[in-house]
C-alpha cells in the first residue's frame, strides 16, 4: 500500500479533477473528457510498450490510429452491392496482383542475393506491376466512385457489429507495423523516429485520396454504435422510470403536474446523453483494464525482463543469445496493434471517420507528450499521462482565459493587447503542452510516475 | 517548332517551379543537417523555426510599409529579412541557453534532445500563432512577374508561354549567394573548419583546443539565418501559413536524409532531389507528348504517374527507398 501511494494519490487527483468538471461545467462534458482520456490511455499504452519496454521510438502513431479507424469503417458499414458489381472483381484482381508483386520481389531477393541483377529485377517487377495495376484498377475505381457519390461511392464494408473492428484494427495496425519494422527497425533511434513519421504520412495520404476504399475526404458518417442511441433511449419506459427514480427529490418539490412532466422530459433528454457516454466509458474502461492486466503481466514476466535487458544494453543482451532484431520487431508490432485498437475505439466513439482530421500534432506528438509526462516504462504512468495531458488539452482554454483575465485585469476591456490575447486563446494549449513537456523533461525526466523495477 | 514548344512547356510547369521549391527546401535541409552533424540530434522545431523567422520578417515588412519605405520593384520583405534574422538568432540563442545547453552538458542521448526539440516545437508554434494567428498571409509587394506568358509568346512566336515570377528568380539568386557564402565559410575559414572538425570527431576537436561553446553558438546562428531566409522566400513565393510551415518539416527532413544527414552539401542537393521528384512524378505529361509525338500516336490519358494528391507521399517514398538501399544517404553522410 505504502509503495503505491503515489499511484493512488495521482489517480485520485485525476478523477477528482474530472468530477470537478462535472460539477462546474456539465456531466456530459466530464464524461466525454473521460472517454477520450481512456482512448488516449490506450494509445499511450501502445507507445509505452515500444518506448518504455524496448526503447523504440515510433512517431507513426497517427498512421496506426488512422488504420484502426479505417478498420471500423470496413467492418461496420454495410457493403455497397452496386459498387461491388461494377468494380469488385477488378479490385480483387488488383489485390492479387499486389500480393503477386510482393512475392515476386521476395523471390528475386532470395534467388539473386546482393547482385545488381536483383535490383534490376525488382525495378522491372515494380514498374510492370504498377502499369498493370493502373490498367486493371483505373476503370474499376472510376466506376466505383461514380456509384451514388453523394452517399456511397466506395466499396463499403462487411456490415458486422462495430466492436469487431477493435480487433480488426489491431490486426491492420500490426500488419503495417510488421512492414515498417522490416524496413526501418535497423535504423538509429532518431532516424527511426523520422522514418516512421514520414511513413505514417504516406498512410494518411493513401487513406485520404483512395476514395473507393474509405471515401477519402468526403468522410464516412453515421457509423453504427455498440451502445443505444439517445433518441431510442428517450422513448424507453425503463429509462424514463430510472430517471424519475434518480431525481425523485427534485421532482417531488414541484406540485403542478404539467410542469413536473416538462421537467421530467428535460431530465430524460439530458440523462440520455450522459447514459450513452457512461456506456462508452464502461466499454473503454474494460479495454483499458484488460490491456493493463496483460501489459503488467508481460512487464514482470521473463519476457519483460528480457525486453528491459535489450533496452538497457543491446549488445550484452545479444551476447547472451537473445535475438534482438526479432524481439524488436515483435514489440513494434504489439505496440502498434494496441494503438490500432485505440484508433478503432476513437472512430466508434465519434461515429464518423474523417481522414482529413489525422494530423501529426494531435495523433503523434501529443501522444508522445503523454508518454513522457506520465512516465515511460510504467503502465500506470502512461495511463495517467494520457489522462492528465488530455485533460489539460481540453481545459487549456478556460485556464488560459482565466490567466489572461487575471494578468490583464489592470487594462481596459477594449485594450488591443487584451483583445488580441483573448482571441488567440485556442493556441495557448500548445504553449502549455510545450512548457509542460520541457519542465517535466528537465526536472522529472522519468515522468510523474517513474518506472519501478524490482531488483531481486 | 513542336519540339521547342514541348521544352518550354516542361520549363514552365516543371523546371522553374521545382527549382525554386527545391531551393527553399535546400535551405531548410542544410540547417537541419548542420544541427544533426554538430549538435547530434534531429531538430523537430525546423519547420516552426522557419515560420518564426518568417513571422518577424512579415511584421517588419508591415512596419516598413506603414512608414512608406519600399524597394521599388523588389519586395519590401527583402529589406525586412535581416531584421527578422536578428530576432530569430536571439530567440534561438535564448532557447539554447534555457533549454538545450542543460542536456548538452549532461551528455544526454540524442533521443532525449530530439524529444526536447518537440517541446520547443510546441512552444514556437504557440508563439507564432498567438502573435500572428493561424491564417494565410501574403506579404509580397513589388513587381510580380519578370516574364509573362503572353509577352513570351509574342517575343518568340511559340504556342507555349513561359512565366517567370520575380519571387522565383529572387529565391534562386538568394539561395546561390547564401549557400556559396556558407560553403566558403565552412571550407575556408578557421571557424568553419573547426565546426567540421567538431562534427567529425568531437573528442579530437576538443583535444585540439576547439571551443565547443563557440561552435555550438555559430551553428545556431547559421540555423537561424538559413531558417529565416528559407522561410521568408517560401512565404514570398507561395504564402505564409503556420500549418504549412510545420508540414514542410517533413520534406525538409526527407531532403536532409536523402542527401546524407550531417553533410550540408548533400542536404543542399537533397532539397532539389526531393523537389524535382515530387513534381516530375505528379506532373501530367499529356500535353508534352502531344507536342513531340506524331498525331497518330497521340495519347488519350493524362499520362500522370501519380495524382498530385500524393505529392508528399512521393518524397517520403524516395526517402524509404534511400534508407533501404543506401542508409547513409546519396552523398554519404554519417553512418547510422
Amino acid at each position: 500500500m505504502r509503495k503505491n501511494l503515489d499511484v493512488i494519490s495521482a489517480y485520485t487527483i485525476m478523477l477528482a479533477l474530472i468530477i470537478l468538471v462535472g460539477f462546474l461545467q456539465s456531466w456530459s462534458m466530464a464524461l466525454s473528457i473521460l472517454c477520450l482520456c481512456l482512448i488516449s490511455a490506450v494509445m499511450t499504452m501502445g507507445a509505452n510498450i515500444q518506448w518504455g519496454y524496448a526503447g523504440l521510438i515510433n512517431f507513426g502513431i497517427m498512421g496506426y490510429t488512422a488504420l484502426g479507424g479505417l478498420a471500423a469503417v470496413l467492418v461496420s458499414v454495410p457493403p455497397v452491392r452496386e459498387a461491388w458489381q461494377v468494380g469488385g472483381f477488378s479490385m480483387i484482381l488488383s489485390a492479387f496482383l499486389i500480393a503477386f508483386m510482393v512475392f515476386g520481389i521476395r523471390f528475386i531477393i532470395k534467388k539473386y542475393k546482393k547482385s545488381p541483377k536483383a535490383n534490376y529485377g525488382i525495378a522491372a517487377v515494380i514498374i510492370v506491376g504498377l502499369i498493370l495495376l493502373r490498367l486493371i484498377s483505373g476503370p474499376a475505381i472510376e466506376s466505383i466512385e461514380a456509384v451514388n457519390p453523394a452517399t456511397t461511392g466506395f466499396l463499403g464494408g462487411m456490415g458486422l457489429p462495430i466492436l469487431f473492428s477493435w480487433i480488426v484494427g489491431a490486426f491492420f495496425a500490426g500488419g503495417l507495423a510488421y512492414v515498417i519494422g522490416k524496413i526501418a527497425l535497423g535504423l538509429r533511434a532518431d532516424y527511426l523516429a523520422i522514418a516512421t513519421l514520414l511513413i505514417s504520412e504516406i498512410v494518411i495520404a493513401v487513406i485520404k485520396h483512395e476514395d473507393w476504399l474509405s471515401r477519402g475526404v468526403k468522410n464516412v458518417i453515421g457509423l453504427k454504435r455498440p451502445v443505444p442511441y439517445e433518441i431510442d433511449l428517450q422513448k424507453k419506459e425503463w429509462f424514463i422510470n430510472l430517471v424519475e427514480k434518480f431525481n425523485q427529490g427534485t421532482l417531488n418539490l414541484i406540485t403542478n403536474a404539467a410542469e413536473k412532466q416538462q421537467l421530467l422530459n428535460q431530465l430524460v433528454i439530458e440523462s440520455s446523453t450522459v447514459f450513452v457516454k457512461l456506456c462508452f466509458a464502461g466499454l473503454f474502461t474494460f479495454v483499458v483494464i484488460v490491456l493493463l492486466i496483460v501489459t503488467q503481466k508481460a512487464l514482470y514476466s521473463p519476457w519483460g525482463r528480457m525486453m528491459r535487458a535489450i533496452r538497457d544494453n543491446e549488445e550484452a543482451a545479444n551476447a547472451m543469445g537473445k535475438n534482438v532484431v526479432k524481439q524488436h520487431l515483435l514489440i513494434f508490432v504489439l505496440g502498434s496493434a494496441i494503438v490500432g485498437i485505440a484508433g478503432a475505439m476513437l472512430v466508434t466513439y465519434d461515429g464518423l471517420f474523417t481522414p482529413g482530421s489525422y494530423r501529426p500534432m494531435r495523433y503523434t506528438f501529443l501522444i508522445w507528450v503523454m508518454v513522457i509526462v506520465g512516465g515511460s516504462g510504467n503502465n500506470f504512468g502512461a495511463i495517467l499521462g494520457g489522462f492528465a495531458v488530455w485533460f489539460l488539452w481540453i481545459e487549456a482554454a478556460p485556464i488560459a482565459l482565466f490567466l489572461i483575465n487575471f494578468f490583464t485585469s489592470g487594462l481596459e476591456e477594449t485594450n488591443a493587447l487584451r483583445v488580441h490575447l483573448i482571441n488567440s486563446i485556442p493556441y495557448f494549449r500548445f504553449l502549455m503542452m510545450g512548457v509542460g513537456l520541457l519542465l517535466i523533461m528537465r526536472y522529472r525526466p522519468r515522468g510523474i510516475l517513474p518506472e519501478k523495477i524490482k531488483h531481486i | 517548332m513542336d519540339f521547342i514548344n514541348a521544352i518550354v512547356l516542361l520549363l514552365n510547369y516543371l523546371f522553374v517551379p521545382a527549382l525554386s521549391y527545391g531551393s527553399q527546401l535546400a535551405l531548410g535541409a542544410i540547417f537541419v543537417s548542420l544541427i544533426y552533424g554538430i549538435l547530434r540530434f534531429a531538430y523537430f522545431t525546423a519547420g516552426d523555426l522557419m515560420s518564426f523567422g518568417t513571422m518577424f520578417t512579415i511584421l517588419f515588412t508591415w512596419y516598413f510599409q506603414s512608414l512608406g519605405i519600399n524597394l521599388g520593384f523588389l519586395p519590401t520583405a527583402l529589406l525586412a529579412i535581416p531584421f527578422g534574422i536578428i530576432v530569430t538568432v536571439l530567440y534561438v540563442l535564448i532557447k539554447d541557453k534555457l533549454v538545450f545547453s542543460y542536456y548538452r552538458t549532461k551528455k544526454s542521448p540524442p533521443v532525449m534532445l530530439a524529444m526536447v526539440s518537440i517541446g520547443t516545437m510546441f512552444v514556437t508554434q504557440a508563439i507564432v500563432r498567438i502573435i500572428i494567428g493561424p491564417s494565410d498571409r501574403r506579404f509580397f509587394d513589388g513587381e510580380k512577374f519578370i516574364l509573362k506568358a503572353n509577352e513570351f509568346k509574342e517575343i518568340t512566336g511559340l504556342n507555349e508561354g513561359l512565366t517567370v515570377k520575380s519571387t522565383q528568380v529572387i529565391t534562386l539568386l538568394v539561395t546561390i549567394i547564401v549557400v556559396s557564402i556558407l560553403f566558403w565559410f565552412l571550407n575556408k575559414t578557421k571557424t568553419g573548419k573547426s565546426m567540421r572538425a567538431y562534427s567529425d570527431n568531437e573528442d579530437l576537436a576538443l583535444l585540439s583546443g576547439i571551443d565547443p561553446k563557440k561552435v555550438v553558438m555559430i551553428t545556431w546562428v547559421i540555423a537561424a539565418i538559413l531558417a529565416t531566409i528559407g522561410g521568408a522566400l517560401y512565404g514570398l513565393d507561395k504564402s505564409f501559413k503556420p500549418f504549412t510551415y510545420f508540414n514542410n518539416m517533413l520534406p525538409i527532413f526527407a531532403a536532409a536524409i536523402v542527401g546524407g544527414i550531417g553533410n550540408p552539401f548533400g542536404a543542399f542537393l537533397g532539397g532539389y532531389v526531393i523537389a524535382f521528384s515530387e513534381i516530375l512524378i505528379t506532373y501530367a505529361y499529356r500535353k508534352f507528348f502531344v507536342y513531340i509525338l506524331p498525331e497518330s500516336l497521340e495519347p488519350d490519358g493524362l499520362l500522370q504517374l501519380l495524382s498530385t494528391d500524393y505529392k508528399f507521399a512521393v518524397s517520403f517514398s524516395i526517402l524509404v527507398i534511400v534508407l533501404l538501399f543506401r542508409p547513409s544517404g546519396i552523398f554519404k553522410g554519417k553512418i547510422l
